[in-house]
């Protein structure tokens, strides 16, 4: 009997053994040392029929607490938004999901005219000139765009500010530390924004600095400011997008100057599922085209003259140019690509600023619900700088043991933010969109009042 | 083929000791094959010979481009950048850069015309 | 050929306004004034360029595109060095299960119980598989799984001596990505030339081996298909000199359940969970790289660590010499997912059948097609095998050619032109998804073009003429890219 997923009998196995010459198996084998061939069976829990496995991996889910079970108010770089049903059955689509990078043009122009497409929709958002095919998610996105600018502007001082994502600022002080690059952060003034005096000051003499719009407490930073300090310094200005919904309302960040940004588009149809797989990108001015990291997509014509796509510039990648590539990525996030092309393009014109609208309206009626709730227990509303659906809720005392104590009432609080700012001990970032509906608000409010 | 009045280097350059232009040699655009994009130097970078002076791209790869001498550039042809798959066409009236040497002795080391299609035989 | 028509049309030349594709839960809150509340001149006009296009012509329009693409269910993938398997279904099913696809990554460990408990049995497996049991599985794919494990080395070595040292050896036959991973992680990359058997030369590694070098990174088996056969000798003169070995993993499938890298000397290695261990590629992404190294690497892997405690997983973050994080969240949990259904699925003695499959199809073609091609190191090759042009480079025929004329004959083409050190190589890789019938035919298409590059080269070097498209002006595309659609161009 063979597997479900191995064809051949022990019949053709034998056909084929003959006809290479080998009289077993274990001869295919022979050119690995004897002392180094494992002489015994793995030690692997039993095999699992398909039923059974599923009914295993079930009892494994059920153990934890997803959106059909708790009202979660839980963003922070990752966000539930509604996807439009049709899209995870296109994933399904095998063509889609089984096939390989589109090398081979002739055979893959419906991955390739997806990422056309999605390149020109993430254009279209950002406000920028040109995009990549995307890159594995928005904190090596971010770190990838701080390389390009060293390279770039031949300096190797990046600035970044404390309200980018902590997740994405430790991700880059990892690549950084290896390179010898210098990492300067700058902090935050009392409404949730940049120090824009600590900003322009680190910022001379560096290659990037570095903002997240909206910010990681969710405020709306103005990146006209991080634009102006980084030309007055010879750097150049790169925008983080964790929240990409946000777009729908803002004025994009390629729009105000920003040089390059770094996006994760996961909010585009991905689910949160557990941290991943998520979908960066980077999209930039046409200045940057050349030290551009990654996949591009580009338009072509066939032998007889019809148009259509292919893989292109691909000298600056690392299987051509080794290690003088500009980066060692070798592939992108293709299918969480297609989420987001398909979902950019159900919400389109219209529907992404009304999507957009439904989050901050259902965000400010959250913060004002809590602040009301919770006011005379000293819960207040943490930075009053303008945010578009995620707030800081301060005034907590121990901001974990709220959360925890307000598991047991089937809610997911937010964020605890003590671990990343240790002046936040009381603070948690509350994040609400569409789905979270009036009656949960109203509980979250007033569970934390007390 | 390979114009007499040039000399040649092991890594596919030719240069013309009159003008200083140099470019890469006919061999060269064939191993690359269609040339898509010229990356040139800036005027008046001092460079060493054997120094990385450009590099030409194919679809599908790269080749460094290695200064034949010692020298200043005096001129880049942004022209050819503009139009680079004219060295497919033409190898050696495409010029890249034009270098002022500092030391002539260098041009000992170089190929002539004859010695450099042996090379390539 | 029909001329173009509407269904040549990008999604943004579809639709019409007014026409929509969603629909928004109910406005249950009041509307809060934009007024005041964002800033003056950040308050966005338009979002224009995005299409207005119903459900049915987005659902026709991606439908149609996914026609125009070859997958591992439409057929044989024969691609060399990316185990193109197959895909197994209930691994879907699973990703999709809503304790797994709808759990927040910052959700308390309490309530993700179930996600850390897989992440860590997962964890166990793969120390199991490769006798490498430092395991982290936060890489989102090989390079990232390259560039991780780098680092890693760099911190253990300069934990130790208090020098990271500078070179890591490379041989001529690597992926890209070994020297650009090396490179990114701040190391100078060096070249050793294979030996004339297509593997690593010892005697030009014991030369290359200098105090000055960190790590030699190689892939075994190697591009070419070989497993290193002096392995052993290579781990001794690297470690001899206090220096580290990196392996990548992109060719494990040949080894699970025959050999594990931790027992030939491979201190730290990535494994690639969409080529090994079944994870659909995606047409280019999302991949996973977990790193597994040697117990004693285990204090630099990324953090956070998932550790089982007597109340429970829990997600470690004080780990003080850990390289740090390289990615945000866990890793790709969803990849995660499918790799563990996938192993469960198989258990010992089926995923030790799936290296054999695999060594078996790949010996059998190169049985089969000997003096149709010609094969540059013809003697037993792992889970792939390497043919070049040189054949039929005497009627013009390249090995371009050959690749397309496979697509007109019902297959994927497999890798060309790498490893660079075989010229016109073509590189064939099975997998054990493939059964004797479907191999037959590969070979007997492989047969045919030989046949065709003899008699009508003219018709091959026209080949794809089945395909929506023929071949490509990649160098026009080039010079002048088009990278994004255009109102109005």
């Amino acid at each position: 009997m063979t597997h479900p997923y191995i064809p051949n009998t022990d019949q053709d196995a034998r056909l084929m053994l003959e006809a290479i010459g080998v009289p077993s198996i274990d001869a295919l084998f022979e050119p690995i040392p004897a002392a180094v061939r494992l002489h015994r069976e793995l030690d692997l829990p039993p095999a699992l029929s398909e039923p059974d496995l599923l009914a295993h991996l079930g009892a494994l889910a059920a153990q934890n607490a997803d959106s059909s079970k708790v009202a979660t108010f839980l963003g922070a770089g990752a966000y539930r938004h509604f996807a439009p049903c049709f899209i995870d059955q296109l994933l399904l689509r095998s063509e889609f999901y089984t096939a390989y990078t589109p090398y081979q043009p002739e055979i893959a122009q419906g991955t390739l005219q997806a990422i056309f497409e999605f390149q020109t929709l993430v254009c279209q958002l950002m406000g920028t000139d040109i995009a990549n095919a995307s890159m594995y998610d928005g904190s090596t996105a971010m770190t990838e765009a701080a390389m390009m600018a060293c390279r770039m502007t031949k300096r190797d001082r990046v600035v970044v500010a404390r309200t980018v994502h902590p997740h994405y600022r430790e991700v880059l002080d990892t690549y950084a530390k290896n390179l010898g690059l210098t990492i300067v952060e700058a902090g935050f003034e009392a409404d949730g924004t940049i120090d824009r005096a600590a900003l322009a000051d680190a910022a001379r003499g560096a290659a990037a600095v570095i903002l997240q719009y909206p910010n990681f407490f969710g405020v709306i930073e103005d990146p006209r400011e991080a634009v102006e300090i980084a030309k007055a310094a010879g750097a150049l200005s790169v925008a983080v997008v964790t929240e990409p919904v946000a777009m729908g309302l803002l004025v994009p960040p390629g729009s105000l100057g920003i040089d390059i940004v770094a996006g994760e588009m996961q909010a585009f149809g991905a689910p949160v599922g557990f941290g991943g797989p998520y979908c960066g990108v980077m999209a930039a001015s046409e200045k940057c085209m050349r030290q551009m990291p990654g996949r591009f997509v580009g338009e072509a014509t066939d032998t007889e003259g019809r148009k259509g796509y292919v893989l292109t510039l691909a000298t600056r990648e690392q299987h051509i140019r080794r290690e003088k590539a500009t980066s060692n990525i070798c592939t992108n996030s293709g299918l969480m690509a297609l989420a987001a092309t398909m979902f950019m393009a159900a919400y389109g014109k219209q529907g992404l600023p009304a999507l957009a609208r439904l989050n901050f309206d259902k965000a400010h009626y959250a913060r004002e619900a809590i602040v009301r709730a919770g006011g005379k227990a000293g819960v207040t509303a943490r930075f009053a700088g303008p945010f578009f659906n995620e707030f800081v809720v301060g005034g907590l005392g121990d901001a974990s043991a709220a959360q925890k104590r307000l598991l047991g009432s089937g809610l997911v609080a937010g964020l605890p933010l003590g671990r990343y700012y240790p002046e936040l001990q009381d603070s948690l970032l509350v994040c609400v969109t569409e789905l979270n509906g009036v009656e949960d608000i109203d509980r979250l409010a007033a569970a934390l009042a007390g | 083929m390979y114009p007499e009045t040039y000399k040649y280097t092991n890594d596919h350059e030719w240069i013309d000791l009159a003008t200083g232009r140099m470019g890469v040699t006919d061999y060269a655009q064939k191993q690359l094959g269609d040339i898509v994009f010229l990356e040139l130097p800036e005027v008046g970078k001092t460079v060493k010979k054997g120094d990385q002076v450009g590099s030409v791209e194919s679809v599908k790869a790269v080749s460094e481009v290695f200064a034949p001498m010692s020298g200043t550039v005096t001129e880049v042809n942004a022209a050819l950048a503009e139009k680079p798959e004219a060295i497919n066409h033409d190898a050696h009236g495409s010029w890249m850069v034009a270098i002022k040497t500092s030391d002539p002795a260098e041009a000992q080391d170089l190929l002539d015309a004859a010695k450099y299609a042996e090379l390539i035989k | 050929m029909t001329t173009a028509d509407h269904r040549d049309q990008l999604i943004f030349e579809q639709g019409t306004p007014g026409q929509r594709g969603y629909s928004l839960p109910a406005q249950d809150v009041p509307s809060a004034p934009l007024e005041g509340a964002i800033p003056e001149g950040l308050v966005r006009r338009e979002v224009s360029g995005f299409p207005e296009v119903t459900e049915v012509g987005l659902v026709r329009h991606f439908t149609r595109l996914s026609t125009w693409n070859y997958g591992v269910d439409t057929g044989m993938y024969p691609l060399g060095s990316c185990t193109m398997k197959y895909n197994p279904k209930v691994n879907e099913a699973a990703a999709r299960i809503r304790g797994f696809a709808e759990l927040h990554p910052l959700a308390p460990d309490d309530v993700a119980q179930g996600a850390l408990a897989l992440m860590h049995a997962l964890v166990q497996m793969l120390g199991e598989i490769t006798g490498l049991p430092a395991v982290t599985l936060q890489p989102a794919a090989g390079a990232h799984g390259e560039l991780t494990g780098m680092m890693m080395i760099r911190k253990h070595l300069t934990t130790r001596d208090g020098n990271p040292r500078k070179v890591v050896l490379i041989p001529d036959s690597a992926h890209g990505t070994n020297p650009a991973s090396a490179h990114f992680c701040g190391y100078e990359v060096r070249q050793i030339t294979s030996c004339a058997r297509g593997n690593l030369s010892v005697s030009a590694l014991a030369e290359a081996m200098t105090p000055d070098v960190a790590a030699l990174m190689l892939t075994n088996p190697n591009t070419l298909g070989m497993f290193e056969d002096e392995i052993c000798e290579a781990a001794q003169i690297v470690h001899a000199k206090g220096g580290l070995v990196y392996c990548d993993g992109a060719n494990m499938n040949a080894l699970i359940g025959r050999a594990r890298p931790g027992d030939f000397g491979m201190d730290i290695m990535h494994l690639n969970l969409h080529k090994t261990f079944s994870t659909p590629h995606g047409g280019g992404g999302p991949g996973s790289g977990p790193v597994v190294a040697v117990k004693e690497m285990e204090p630099y892997l990324p953090t956070p660590v998932v550790v089982a405690t007597r109340d429970g997983m829990h997600l470690d973050y004080e780990r003080p010499l850990s390289v740090g994080r390289v990615k945000a969240f866990h890793g790709n949990f969803g990849m995660l997912v499918r790799a563990y259904a996938y192993i469960r699925s198989l258990g010992a003695e089926g995923i030790r059948k799936t290296a054999e499959n695999a060594v078996l199809n790949a010996n059998y073609v190169r049985a089969r097609l000997r003096g149709t091609y010609e094969i540059p190191y013809d003697r037993l090759n792992m889970h792939e095998v390497i043919f070049s042009d040189h054949k039929q480079n005497e009627y013009g025929i390249t090995t371009l050619d050959i690749a397309k004329r496979l697509i007109d004959l019902g297959f994927h083409p497999p890798t060309i032109y790498f490893p660079l050190i075989v010229h016109g190589a073509l590189m064939v890789e099975p997998t054990e998804s493939e059964g004797l019938a479907e191999m037959n035919r590969f070979v007997e298409a492989m047969q045919q073009i030989a046949e065709e590059a003899k008699t009508q080269p003219e018709m091959l070097k026209k080949a794809p003429v089945t395909t929506r498209r023929s071949r490509f002006d990649e160098a026009t595309a080039a010079r002048k890219p088009v990278l994004r659609w255009k109102a109005g161009l």
